[in-house]
């Protein structure tokens, strides 16, 4: 039983065919790796669960309903949120100012509705710690590690109960050390029950957590396997184009 | 090392406090600190509007000329109800003619906000078209003709407007009044947060759902707002206003918000900052004058003082890093 199951879709711009009859589906608690060349796909592929735009063809099915996202509210309001690769984080504010942005709790003091700073500084370090992360929650962005914003971006999705989470190349430009983090961070996900699509350009990163390898090529799916049954180099074979299909 | 630009600038504040207390004792005195409150006031007051404004990233240039359209209204406006049947009821006069005024700014702030969050227009240019739209309706108004005020509330205008309570000047109580309500709204709204999130990192702030166009709009209203209600209460404390009135007030405004921490990049800035930074250009002014020193170099002295606040908050967030 899959969380989302995309069937035949295909996504034309004029006469450029950027998707073309592709399948995809992802298990709940499942990591899949999505992975390809520049312009194979991968971006248009997000943009359109993440509901920024239709397909041109083809059926979308997400946690066991019909869907078809008029735009990116309605995949958030289904369950599916996207942590993008520039994080869109606020650097001004406080990390739990951040997990909340958008949907901050209240509480009523006589007739007017304010923010409920404990409860949402109290919820944050939950979230976090639940991530087994060390940020603090009231630090200020600005001030923190790659990693720890990272953690900051998905505790977000944690808190909108995503069941489906897309992160957009969330090791890229960040320290070494600080990957391990952001991988341990996904593990978590998974172990929560989460589904995560993790598209990045970094072969080992996705060997290390994936549980499931989709390779792109000119917006076709070239390969869909399990991790443990492909290997780097298939997989690098199939993203330049030298393996024609696995 | 204090945290935040409103901290240094605190700190400068009672240094400059005690350099001049030592170099003119009579600085200190009740009379002269009202008479220093009076002033800085207005210009505060234009500076939590202007403060909202910068924190979303944008800015008002139209304030000076706002407050003066204002102010004139106001004026007029008094005179024209004091000869219809609103004269026979105490206050009536004056109270029609303050909303009316402030109507008209806040409408000219709406105006601003419409086409700068709606119509994607650049805060700049549009505040600048719409300082020259003000100062001009100001000049078509009154002919260029000073405006005083007539009619049976002209001494409750000036009771309300340049009066005392509990020992201090109108202008102060109403400035503190509206910075508490300032500080409180940015700390515990929503609508504050929100405001914060829009001057960080606008594009985030929009993917999370914040409406990002309905609160821009919102500081340009408030912001007019303000200056309206600088122009209401410097019309009542000089009982006349002439029609040149404020010129060149947007730069002031937007100086002391600097130096109490705004910060142009949109994200920072607060109510304390505002009122600490309009209070340290007034005390510079009033000490230049009270010490005998050459008022020709207040000015000078108060540019560098923006500069050294820029320079400050320059290697604060370098250091963060």
């Amino acid at each position: 039983m899959s969380v989302l199951e995309l069937r035949g879709i295909g996504m034309e711009y004029g006469a450029i065919r950027a998707l073309d009859d592709v399948d995809y589906a992802v298990a709940p608690g499942e990591i899949v790796g999505l992975i390809g060349d520049n312009g194979a796909g991968k971006s248009t592929l997000v943009k359109i669960i993440a509901g920024n735009f239709p397909p041109t063809h083809g059926t979308m099915h997400f946690d066991g309903r019909d869907v078809r996202f008029r735009g990116p509210e309605d995949a958030r309001n289904a369950g599916i949120e996207v942590v993008y690769q520039d994080l869109a984080l606020c650097d001004n504010l406080s990390g739990a100012a951040n997990v909340f942005l958008g949907r901050e709790l209240r509480r009523r003091v006589a007739w007017v509705s304010i923010m409920d700073h404990a409860a949402m500084t109290r919820r944050a370090a939950q979230l976090f710690a639940e991530l087994k992360s060390e940020t603090r929650p009231e630090a200020l962005v600005r001030t923190l590690s790659g990693g720890q914003r990272q953690a900051v971006a998905i505790a977000r999705t944690r808190l909108a109960a995503a069941k489906l989470v897309l992160l957009d190349e969330p090791t890229a430009s960040i320290s070494v050390r600080q990957v391990t983090e952001v991988l341990d961070l996904m593990r978590r996900m998974r172990d929560h029950g989460q589904s995560v699509i993790f598209i990045s350009h970094a072969m080992p990163h996705i060997f290390a957590v994936a549980d499931r390898i989709t390779v792109l090529r000119r917006g076709r799916k070239v390969a869909d396997k399990p991790t443990h049954a492909t290997t780097p180099e298939q997989v690098t074979a199939l993203i330049t184009g030298a393996v024609e299909w696995a | 090392m204090p945290r935040t630009q409103t901290a240094y600038v605190g700190i400068a504040f009672a240094a400059l406090v005690v350099i001049i207390w030592i170099l003119a004792p009579v600085f200190l005195t009740p009379r002269n600190l009202f008479n220093v409150s009076k002033n800085f006031s207005f210009i505060a007051l234009m500076s939590l509007g202007e403060t909202l404004v910068i924190i979303s990233g944008g800015i008002d240039l139209s304030v000076g000329s706002v407050c003066a359209l204002s102010a004139v209204v106001t004026m007029m406006l008094m005179r024209f109800f004091s000869a219809t049947a609103a004269a026979h009821v105490p206050g009536v006069t004056i109270a029609f003619a303050a909303l009316l005024a402030l109507a008209l700014a806040a409408l000219i702030g709406l105006i601003n906000g419409f086409l700068i969050a709606r119509i994607r227009l650049s805060p700049f240019v549009t505040t600048l078209g719409m300082l020259s739209v003000a100062r001009g309706m100001t000049y078509v108004l009154t002919q260029g003709r000073a405006q005083y005020p007539i009619g049976p509330d002209v001494a409750l205008f000036t009771r309300l407007a340049n009066g005392a309570v509990l020992g201090l000047p109108t202008q102060l109580v109403y400035l503190l009044l509206v910075a508490v309500l300032m500080a409180m709204a940015l700390r515990h709204l929503v609508w504050g947060r929100h405001l914060y999130a829009i001057g960080g990192n606008a594009q985030a702030a929009a993917l999370t759902g914040v409406r990002v166009p309905r609160v821009v709009l919102s500081v340009y209203l408030l912001s007019g707002l303000a200056a309206g209600f600088a122009g209401v209460l410097i019309a009542g404390w000089l009982g006349a206003a002439p029609a040149n009135l404020a010129t060149g007030y947007e730069l002031r405004v937007i100086a002391a918000a600097v130096i109490g921490g705004a910060n142009l990049a949109g994200g920072l800035g607060g109510a304390t900052g505002a009122v600490l930074g309009a209070a340290l250009i007034e005390v510079i002014r009033n000490g230049f004058v009270l010490i005998g020193a050459n008022t020709y170099w207040e000015e000078v002295f108060i540019g560098v003082i923006i500069i050294i606040a820029v320079l400050i908050d320059q290697i604060r967030t370098r250091r963060d890093f």
